[in-house]
C-alpha cells in the first residue's frame, strides 16, 4: 500500500498484471474480418451516428440562421466575437483558464506536500477528494448556502463579518443620520455643522434614525445644553416617542445620546475633542469665540460588516471559480501526491545533507522531479475547465447574474436551445472544438509513442 | 486518457525504501521542526474544515425547517440543536418530481453504464488483440473523439433523436450518454488488455478457444480492476450530469439534478426542499466514494480528461 492510501499509481497508467513479460515480444494475430467485425461493430456504429456525424454536421450548421434554412457564411463567427453577450462569455472562459487551473494545481501541489508530512494523511486526501464525487448541481447547492449575502444565513459572510466586527466593531449609534432641517451636513461618514457654529447659545445637533431598542441603558432625558460662554451644545435623539416633539428643538421624553465623540474644528484642524454626557451634552469651556465646526466623528457610526452579495456584481466569476477550486484540489492533490511518492528519497536527502533549506528543496528538487505531472494536471484541467457549463449555471441562475457570469459552454446552451440559434450555437460549440484541438493531437501523439509497447 | 501514459511516476516503491534510518538533523533543525510541526497541523485542520463544512452545512440545512432557514444559517443549530427535524425529507418523499427524478436517475444511469461496458470491452479486446487493416489508425480515431465537448453533438443529435422518436425519452438519454462514455471506456480498457502477456491468450488458442471464449475466459476475468474502475467512473460521470438531461431528456424521463435545478431557478430561498434534494442526490455518489475509494480515485483520475 502506498502512503496515504491511495494505489494512485494505477489510475496514471492502469498497470496491467505481469507487464513486464509481456512487452516485448509481443505480437497479434490473424482473424477473419468478421470477428474482428463482431466485437466492434456496436462500439462503431454508435460513435459514427452519435459522436462522429454530428461533429460534421455542427461545423456544417455553424454557417447557416437561426433555422438552418439560409446559408449565411461566417456571420455566426463574426457575431460571435462582436455580440457583447458571447465576447463576455468568451472573456470569462479567458479568466477562468487563467486562473482556474493554475489555482487548482498551485492548491493541489501545496497539499500535497503538507499530507506527505502529516499523520492521518489519508483522511486528509480523503476529505479533500469528496468533493469530486458530488455533481456540479449539488456542489452549486452548497455554495449557494455558503455565499448568501444576508450574514445571517451565508456561512461565508457571517465568517467574514465575526473577523470584521472583532477588528472594527461597529459603533453604537451606527445608522444615524443628522435630522434633515437641522443645518447638519455628512461629510465622510462624520457629521458637522455646515455654518460655523457661535458660542452663545449651545449647538444643537438633533439625530434622527436609531431604533428604540439600540438606544444605550445610560441615556437620559435630553437637556438643553450646560450653561457657560464656551462652544457648547447637546446631541439628542430627536424623536419624541408618541409624537408631539418638535423637529430640531429638545422635548420632554427625547433622550440624550451619551459617549458621542465631538471634534472641535476650526480652519481644518482638530482643536479640542471631547464625550457627551447622559443627557447628549458636551462642553469646551476653554473655546469662546467664533468660526468653529462641531464634527461629530465617523467613528461613531461605523456600520457593521453587511456581507458581500458575491454570487452577483463584479465578484461573481471570482466566486464561482473558488467553488470550482474545492471541487478540483483533491483532485490534483491525489495526482501530484503520486508524483511526490516517485521521487527517489536520495535525491532529496543528499540536497538536506549538502545544506539546502527545505524551501530550497522543495524548489529546487521536488517541483522540478513532478514537472511532468504538474503539466498533466494542468492540461487536464485547462480542458475541463474549457468546458465548464454546470456550476456556472447553477450559481448563477438569474439571467443579469448569468449573463455577467457566462461562459462558452453556458452560451451555447442558451443560445441554440433557450434562443433556438442553431446556427449561432453551432458556432460557439465549433469554437470550444477549436480550443480542445491541441489537447485532441496531443492526446493521438502520445499514443503513437506508446503503440506496440 | 492517455495523458496517463505521460506521466512516469507510477511505478511506487514502497515508501522509504530507499532510506535507512533516519537523517542525523541538528538541533536547531528539530528545534524549527517542532514548531513548525504545531503550525503545519494548524493549517491541515483549518484547509480540512474548509473542505468539510459546506457539505456539513447542506446536511444540517436540510434537518431545520423552512423558518428556521429563512432567518439564519445552519451555524445557529449549535444554539438550537432541538429544532433539527426529518419533516424536509418526509415531505420529500411526497414530493413526486424529487421521488420521479431520483428513480429516472437510476434509469439512465444503470443502463448507461451497463452498456458503455458491455460495448466497450469487445472492441477494446478486438483493439488490442485482433490483427485487422486499419486497427491502428481506429484506434488514434476512438482516442481523439474523448475530448470532445458535448455541445458539439447536441444539436444535430437533439434533430437525430427527434426522427428517431426518442427525444426527450429516457432512451435518448441513455444513448447519447452510452455514446460519450464509448471513446474513454475503449481507451482505458484496450490499454489496460493490451498488458495482458501473450502466453496467456496463446495458451487459450492452442486449446482451441474461439475469440469469444478467451474473450470472456480470459481477458474479462483479468481485466476486472479495469472494468470496475471504468464503471464507478462512468456511472459518477452519468449520475451527475445536468447538460445532457436538459436537453435531452423530457417532462417524464428527467433526472433528479434536472428536478433540483429547476426547484432552484423557480424558488429562490427554498433551502428546506432544495438542501435535503441535493444531498439525496449525493448521497449514491458518497457511498460508491466511500465503498469503492480506490477504484473511484482510479476512475475518476483516469477519466478526468473527459
Amino acid at each position: 500500500m502506498v502512503r496515504g492510501g491511495y494505489r494512485t499509481a494505477e489510475a496514471v497508467r492502469m498497470t496491467p498484471p505481469l507487464r513486464g513479460r509481456a512487452v516485448a515480444r509481443r505480437r497479434r494475430w490473424d482473424v477473419p474480418g468478421l470477428v474482428a467485425a463482431l466485437f466492434l461493430g456496436p462500439a462503431l456504429v454508435i460513435l459514427a451516428a452519435v459522436v462522429a456525424y454530428p461533429i460534421v454536421a455542427t461545423v456544417w450548421y455553424s454557417f447557416f440562421n437561426a433555422d438552418g434554412t439560409r446559408f449565411v457564411g461566417l456571420d455566426n463567427y463574426v457575431e460571435m466575437f462582436t455580440g457583447p453577450a458571447t465576447r463576455r462569455a468568451i472573456l470569462n472562459n479567458v479568466i477562468w483558464v487563467v486562473v482556474a487551473p493554475t489555482a487548482v494545481t498551485a492548491l493541489g501541489l501545496l497539499f500535497a506536500v503538507l499530507s506527505e508530512r502529516i499523520r492521518l494523511a489519508a483522511a486528509f486526501k480523503t476529505v479533500l477528494f469528496m468533493p469530486m464525487a458530488i455533481s456540479f448541481l449539488a456542489a452549486g447547492v452548497t455554495f449557494t448556502l455558503v455565499y448568501e449575502a444576508d450574514k445571517d444565513r451565508g456561512a461565508l459572510n457571517a465568517a467574514i463579518a465575526s473577523v470584521h466586527d472583532l477588528f472594527k466593531p461597529p459603533s453604537k449609534y451606527y445608522g444615524t443620520s443628522p435630522r434633515e432641517e437641522a443645518g447638519l451636513a455628512t461629510v465622510d461618514g462624520a457629521v458637522q455643522t455646515a455654518a460655523p457654529a457661535a458660542t452663545s447659545t449651545p449647538v444643537l445637533l438633533p439625530m434622527v434614525g436609531l431604533p428604540p431598542d439600540r438606544i444605550p441603558a445610560g441615556a437620559a432625558a435630553a437637556a438643553p445644553g450646560v450653561a457657560g460662554t464656551g462652544l457648547r451644545g447637546v446631541v439628542w435623539l430627536d424623536f419624541s416617542p408618541g409624537g408631539g416633539g418638535r423637529p430640531g428643538a429638545v422635548d420632554a421624553g427625547e433622550h440624550g445620546l451619551p459617549g458621542m465623540v465631538v471634534d472641535a474644528v476650526r480652519d481644518g484642524k482638530v482643536l479640542a475633542t471631547t464625550r457627551t454626557d447622559p443627557a447628549g451634552r458636551f462642553d469646551f469651556p476653554q473655546l469662546t469665540g467664533g468660526g468653529y465646526t462641531i464634527r461629530l466623528a465617523a467613528s461613531n457610526f461605523t456600520p457593521p460588516f453587511n456581507g458581500v452579495t458575491w454570487l452577483g456584481g463584479s465578484v461573481v466569476t471570482p466566486a464561482i471559480i473558488a467553488a470550482y477550486i474545492w471541487i478540483w484540489a483533491g483532485f490534483a492533490m491525489v495526482l501530484i501526491s503520486a508524483g511526490l511518492a516517485a521521487i527517489p528519497r536520495d535525491a532529496l536527502e543528499a540536497a538536506r545533507v549538502d545544506g539546502a533549506t527545505e524551501w530550497q528543496v522543495f524548489r529546487r528538487v521536488t517541483v522540478p522531479l513532478v514537472r511532468p505531472v504538474l503539466v498533466v494536471v494542468l492540461v487536464t484541467l485547462v480542458i475541463n475547465v474549457l468546458k465548464i457549463f454546470d456550476l456556472v449555471y447553477v450559481l448563477a441562475p438569474d439571467p443579469v447574474t448569468q449573463d455577467r457570469a457566462n461562459v462558452v459552454a453556458l452560451q451555447m446552451y442558451q443560445t441554440a436551445f433557450a434562443r433556438q440559434d442553431g446556427g449561432l450555437g453551432s458556432a460557439l460549440a465549433v469554437l470550444l472544438f477549436v480550443l480542445v484541438l491541441p489537447a485532441m493531437l496531443y492526446n493521438v501523439r502520445r499514443l503513437r509513442g506508446d503503440r506496440d509497447r | 486518457m492517455s495523458f496517463m501514459s505521460t506521466v512516469r511516476v507510477p511505478t511506487l516503491e514502497p515508501a522509504g525504501t530507499a532510506v535507512t534510518g533516519p537523517p542525523r538533523r541538528s538541533l536547531l533543525t528539530r528545534f524549527v521542526t517542532r514548531v513548525g510541526g504545531g503550525l503545519l497541523y494548524a493549517i491541515v485542520v483549518i484547509v480540512a474544515l474548509i473542505w468539510l463544512l459546506p457539505t456539513i452545512g447542506l446536511l444540517v440545512a436540510s434537518l431545520r425547517p423552512a423558518s428556521a432557514s429563512a432567518a439564519t444559517g445552519w451555524w445557529h443549530v449549535f444554539t438550537k440543536p432541538g429544532e433539527l427535524t426529518l419533516a424536509n425529507y418526509a415531505r420529500i418523499l411526497d414530493n413526486g418530481d424529487m421521488i420521479d427524478g431520483l428513480w429516472n436517475s437510476v434509469l439512465i444511469t444503470v443502463p448507461s453504464t451497463v452498456l458503455v461496458v458491455a460495448i466497450a470491452a469487445p472492441a477494446a479486446y478486438a483493439l488490442a488483440w485482433l490483427d485487422f487493416r486499419g486497427r491502428d489508425p481506429l484506434f488514434a480515431v476512438v482516442v481523439a473523439l474523448i475530448v470532445v465537448p458535448i455541445q458539439m453533438a447536441i444539436i444535430p443529435d437533439a434533430k437525430l433523436f427527434g426522427a428517431l422518436g426518442i427525444f426527450g425519452s429516457l432512451t435518448g438519454v441513455v444513448v447519447f450518454h452510452v455514446a460519450f462514455g464509448l471513446p474513454f471506456a475503449v481507451f482505458l480498457l484496450r490499454n489496460f488488455f493490451i498488458g495482458i502477456p501473450r502466453d496467456l491468450l496463446e495458451a487459450a488458442r492452442m486449446d482451441g478457444g474461439t475469440e469469444y471464449m478467451i474473450f470472456t475466459r480470459v481477458v474479462l476475468p483479468i481485466g476486472w480492476p479495469a472494468i470496475a474502475s471504468l464503471t464507478i467512473f462512468q456511472f459518477m460521470f452519468v449520475w451527475n450530469d445536468l447538460l445532457v438531461a436538459k436537453v435531452f431528456a423530457g417532462a417524464s424521463s428527467k433526472p433528479i439534478t434536472y428536478v433540483l435545478q429547476e426547484q432552484m431557478g423557480t424558488f429562490s430561498s427554498n433551502v428546506d426542499v432544495i438542501a435535503p434534494g441535493a444531498f439525496l442526490s449525493m448521497l449514491l455518489p458518497l457511498i460508491v466514494f466511500f465503498a469503492f475509494q480506490r477504484y473511484f480515485v482510479q476512475g475518476v483520475l483516469a477519466g478526468s480528461v473527459k
